[in-house]
């Protein structure tokens, strides 16, 4: 997929579709360390241990349907392809916790991308769900919590114009804010490797 | 300080939205995105925004809601469309492109476009 919000939101429906009412998604982006971790947990009906192991076969589902089911098999593959792993630990009643690493300033890693999309995706589920999003670069933190929100909104739904706009708007200026600390870093960096790479050139000229 | 803000702005958000709420609730018109793992790799994030820019830039009331996998892999994206009293309406690749002229053909005018429906499920039996 062409952004990890895709394969978050992805998960989060399989969350949704496994009877969850509230999920937590945390992404950690940690550039001194190279490490990307996003976190998925849901109070959703859980699977048992065999389930578990099966998961991450392309060719299981529990689908009727069809007989493929690529979800998961595509996070997993997108983790491996840049330096890292997907891990689940599951319990049968009590929920599901997805952990997906990724070299950060890997090559292959596809961008996080739309959060604020995947987030709205999920709270216009035909059943009510709650979710948080909390998102951490290098110590800074953006978070958001649906259910204060929901709590402030009454009997509005978040399928109001008004609300979905709320919360894109929400999403997307927190993130942005988010990105502005990090990339000044980013610039900061390229000009060092900049003027390390010219200083080479030199003495090697 | 932007919590508080936020806090404030939805406070205020909730009176407005309260006004309309009773005539939004009336209209019975759902708009039904697809979004199994076939889906999101098809595109349906992108056609439920599209989908959600459009009601909103020609002021329709409409009900948007996200599902699971729908079974019909190889057409996705798919939307549905269900209006009071009318059958159901199953839309099979559609693009954020194809957005508009959905809307304005199948919500503004009432004509089903054949040449992009797959399926259409009776009022009644959908109850």
């Amino acid at each position: 997929m062409e952004e990890l919000s895709l394969h978050i939101l992805d998960a989060l429906v399989n969350a949704v579709e496994a009877g969850a009412s509230r999920m937590t998604v945390l992404v950690e982006e940690d550039t001194r360390a190279d490490r990307l971790r996003i976190e998925i947990t849901d109070n959703g009906r859980g699977m048992t241990q065999d389930m578990v192991a099966k998961v991450l076969d392309p060719f299981y589902t529990t689908r009727k349907t069809r007989h493929v089911g690529l979800g998961i098999p595509l996070f997993e593959a997108a983790a491996r392809q840049c330096e890292g792993a997907l891990t689940i630990r599951s319990e049968a009643g009590k929920g599901t916790e997805l952990v997906a690493t990724f070299r950060l300033s890997h090559v292959d890693r596809a961008p996080l991308g739309d959060m604020a999309s995947t987030i709205l995706a999920v709270l216009l589920s035909e059943r009510q769900v709650d979710m948080e999003y909390v998102h951490r670069v290098d110590g800074r933190t953006f978070q958001f919590d649906s259910t204060e929100i929901r709590k402030e909104l009454g009997t509005i739904p978040f399928s109001h114009p008004r609300v979905r706009n709320f919360i894109l708007s929400f999403i997307r200026e927190g993130e942005a804010e988010l990105r502005q600390g990090s990339l000044k870093k980013k610039i900061t960096g390229a000009i060092e490797g900049e003027v390390e790479g010219k200083e080479q050139s030199e003495w090697r000229g | 300080m932007a919590r508080l803000k936020s806090v404030e702005e939805l406070k205020k958000l909730r009176v407005e939205a309260q006004r309309d709420l009773m005539v939004r609730t009336q209209t019975g018109t759902r708009i039904i995105v697809g979004m199994g793992t076939c889906g999101i790799a098809a595109g349906a994030r992108e056609v439920m925004q599209a989908i959600l820019r459009e009601l909103e830039s020609r002021k329709i009331e409409a009900h948007v809601e996200t599902v699971g996998c729908v079974g019909m892999c190889a057409q996705e994206p798919l939307v549905d469309i269900e209006q009071a009293g009318k059958a159901r309406v199953r839309y099979a690749n559609v693009t954020p492109e194809n957005v508009p002229r959905l809307i304005e053909e199948h919500l503004i005018k009432g004509k089903v476009i054949q040449e992009w429906a797959i399926g259409r499920l009776d009022a009644r039996k959908i109850q």
